[in-house]
């Protein structure tokens, strides 16, 4: 079980793997993501799903390389398994039980950055398949860590943005989002998925917008199915568990700050783990995070 | 040997303990079991099996042991448990067999769980397996839960000759058994692993990684899969947090957050990749089992701990054992005293809480004292970890993805005490699922009588 059947290396420490888990293909839907752990000594991980083929019994997730058990799933190869996989988990996009004359005639931007561009992915083909047109910001740093365009544009109206120029609109999503909305563009709704401070940032924006904006959650978990409490935060004022309220928000009533802290709990350990498991005994310190 | 009273058992001395993860009590050897054994009036009317959730013949298995037949006892027990190296263990024995035993009016009662912990621990080091069905008859059952409810329904049906299948969420089986009770209490590979290993012989199959209400639905199995019948034994789950200012700060965590941590993961470790906050000084909030669980792990890692409890001693909800072990450890009770506010430093972390100290007034709806808060007495503890464990509630999972099963006011499935039957046909349901956050034994008492329902519901069929 949960075997490893591609893996694809999208841009320097970002990988792409379809991984044989019926359970979970059945009935994943846009939105929701699953648990993963590499090995028997490994943490539980959870990941956006990215895609999903339930005839196949497939799913796909991306990840990008940040601690010790991605460095681990990273070089897992096709053929190989993981350990143990569950889900999906968490709620579904409301998109997916919107009535579809509804969700034809909404204007929808989605908001991607980083690895966050695989869980949109996933929304986007959805849409599509349902006959329903959407745009689509895709942001990155710099043109080479830009994943999955192809796949991106065949299924929204892509405009690709980079912090340095390098490729599409010069700048991140917020000037891309801008940008659009001076030339005219107007939307019902925003999606971003991405890094936390990403999506602070586009609710910011859209805030002064006026438009409304749902953001996915990844904080710190365990269990993934609302037995610890690890992944709490606020959302209007009230304490939500990301993983069977969520992931997904409304990102106005989201408290950031917070939620952008909370992640630094185990964040220097997280950096030990990657640089014990990648250097072993021959790393000698000087990295920032392990002390020496 | 003084009759009144019973035979002490051995344990970890008390600092040694303190700082490691290895089990606390010892338990008896031969010579102390047999000893033990000898007090046992065998009473005609034996009032300590009527105190068993479970009804084991506890005249008869220590008869057993007077007579040095440790197999005989262990079949005794299997007849009633799936699970009695756990049960010696873990179960409350001062409110049941124990309490109920006639040497206990003028003295000491009979040790009844270390003699069944001793029974399964020797039965298991011998090699002993529990006695299963030859042939299946055919009837596929799944049940959902490998903790204490789900393992014994699955047990049980099993010897009747079902074909059995767990669908457990985590990567491992056990459920509050693996990721709940901590190792010094109740040894995982030692001891939970193994008992799991015999429900296994039996024919059981247990399916890790599935969620039934996300990976799969009841309707799911019973439609598409073939399982004429469903146990529910889901457990209870969700924690619960106070709502007081401070709670969002990086170093307060549930005692489920932090045990499973611990357990579920081994964190303690340094194997584990999992990380946990090693505290300096800890605060643990709440009485119960589960808070005592969580304040000897967080002082094993190392923290000086104390546990803040609302009520007074004689109200705190935990076995008195436990409470016993964590005074003898060095962890330091503030009863009658109840958070207010949690502070945190400028970069987020835990330094300290504002408690409030408390005086019982009147008898409550539970008939306990009422705590009441004494004005203008709040102080000040340091600390750089807060512990919330306030006890669960249930997970509602699989009651929101079941048509037709029926779930009470506070999130529990409603089923019949009898048999644990639900507003669902063909399933059945027990445990903390149905009563909230309860013990291991009233549990398995549910997932037995569930078992015994299934099996007249089938067998009409």
């Amino acid at each position: 079980m949960f075997k490893i059947t591609k893996k694809e290396n999208l841009a320097p420490n970002i990988y792409l793997m379809d991984v044989e888990a019926p359970r979970i293909a059945k009935y994943a839907l846009p939105g929701q993501f699953l648990i993963v752990r590499v090995d028997e000594e490994g943490e539980r991980i959870p990941l956006t799903i990215c895609d999903y083929d339930s005839e196949k019994g497939l799913v796909q997730i991306v990840f990008q390389v940040i601690g010790g058990d991605t460095y681990r799933m990273s070089s897992l190869e096709v053929g190989d398994s993981f350990a143990d996989m569950v889900g999906p988990l968490g709620k579904p996009s409301d998109l997916t039980e919107m009535p579809l004359e509804e969700l034809k005639k909404m204007k929808i931007c989605f908001i991607a950055g980083g690895v966050g561009t695989a869980p949109v992915y996933c929304q986007l083909k959805w849409l599509k398949n349902q006959g329903v047109e959407v745009d689509c910001i895709q942001g990155a740093r710099t043109k080479d860590i830009i994943i999955l365009e192809k796949e991106m544009s065949e299924v929204s109206n892509l405009h690709i943005c980079t912090d340095d120029g390098s490729y599409g609109i010069h700048g991140n999503v917020c000037v891309a989002l801008q940008k659009l909305w001076d030339e005219g563009k107007r939307f019902d709704r925003v999606i971003a998925i991405g890094p936390m401070i990403m999506m602070k940032f586009v609710c910011q924006l859209t805030k002064q917008l006026g438009v409304e904006t749902i953001v996915s959650m990844n904080p710190i978990m365990v269990d993934g199915t609302g037995m610890c409490g690890a992944c709490r935060l606020m959302v209007g004022g009230k304490v939500k568990f990301a993983c069977v309220d969520g992931p997904e928000f409304d990102g106005h009533q989201v408290d950031f700050a917070q939620a952008m802290q909370r992640m630094k709990l185990y964040a220097t350990e997280e950096g030990r783990l990657y640089l014990r498991a990648k250097e072993g005994d021959t790393h000698h310190g000087g990295c920032g995070n392990c002390g020496n | 040997m003084d009759m009144m009273k019973k035979v002490p058992v051995r344990e970890q001395d008390p600092k040694v303990r303190a700082t490691n993860f290895d089990e606390v009590c010892l338990g008896y050897n031969k010579e102390e079991a047999e000893a033990e054994a000898q007090r046992c009036l065998n009473c005609k009317n034996p009032r300590c099996v009527q105190g068993c959730p479970v009804n084991i013949d506890i005249p008869g298995f220590i008869t057993k042991l007077k007579e040095s037949d440790v197999k005989g006892a262990y079949d005794v027990i299997g007849r009633s448990s799936s699970l009695p190296a756990i049960c010696g263990r873990v179960c409350p024995q001062e409110t049941q067999c124990e309490g109920k035993c006639v040497r206990g009016i003028k003295g000491e009662p009979v040790s009844i769980g270390k003699l069944e912990r001793y029974v399964a621990d020797t039965a298991r080091a011998m090699g002993v397996k529990p006695q299963g069905v030859e042939k299946t008859n055919g009837h596929k059952v799944a049940v959902i839960g490998s903790g204490p409810a789900g393992l014994t329904c699955a047990g049980d049906l099993a010897k009747m000759g079902y074909e059995v299948t767990i669908f457990e969420a985590l990567h491992k089986a056990g459920g509050v058994l693996v990721y709940g009770i901590p190792e010094f209490r109740l040894p995982k590979d030692a001891v939970v692993e193994k008992e799991i290993e015999n429900v296994k012989s039996l024919g059981v199959k247990i399916e890790t990684d599935c969620v039934v209400g996300k990976s799969a639905t009841i309707d799911d199995l019973m439609k598409n899969e073939g399982y004429e019948a469903v146990f529910i034994g889901s457990g209870a789950g969700l924690p619960k947090f106070m709502g007081i200012p401070g709670e969002q700060a990086m170093g307060v965590f549930s005692a489920n957050e932090y045990l499973t941590r611990s357990n579920l993961m081994k964190a303690f470790s340094d194997q584990s990749r999992t990380p946990i906050m090693r505290a300096k000084k800890a605060v643990i909030v709440g009485g119960g089992n589960v808070a005592m669980d969580a304040a000897r792990t967080a002082l094993r890692l190392g923290a000086e701990t104390h546990i803040v409890y609302r009520r007074s001693e004689e109200e705190l909800p935990a076995r008195r054992e436990e409470v016993h072990h964590a005074k003898e450890e060095g962890i330091i009770f503030n009863l009658l005293t109840n958070p207010v506010e949690i502070h945190a430093d400028e970069n987020g972390w835990v330094k300290g809480i504002t408690c409030i100290r408390m005086e019982l007034g009147e008898p409550d709806a539970s008939g306990r004292r009422r705590p009441v808060e004494i004005p203008g007495s709040e102080f000040y503890i340091e600390c750089d970890a807060v512990i919330m464990s306030l006890g669960t509630s249930p997970n509602p999972l699989i009651s929101s993805t079941t048509a037709g099963l029926e779930a009470n006011r506070r999130g529990c499935i409603v089923a019949d005490e009898e048999k644990g039957q639900t507003s669902k046909e063909g399933v059945f349901a027990g445990g903390d699922a149905v009563t909230g956050a309860a013990t291991v034994i009233l549990a398995m008492g549910a997932g037995k009588a569930a078992a015994k329902g299934i099996d007249e519901y089938l067998s009409a069929k």
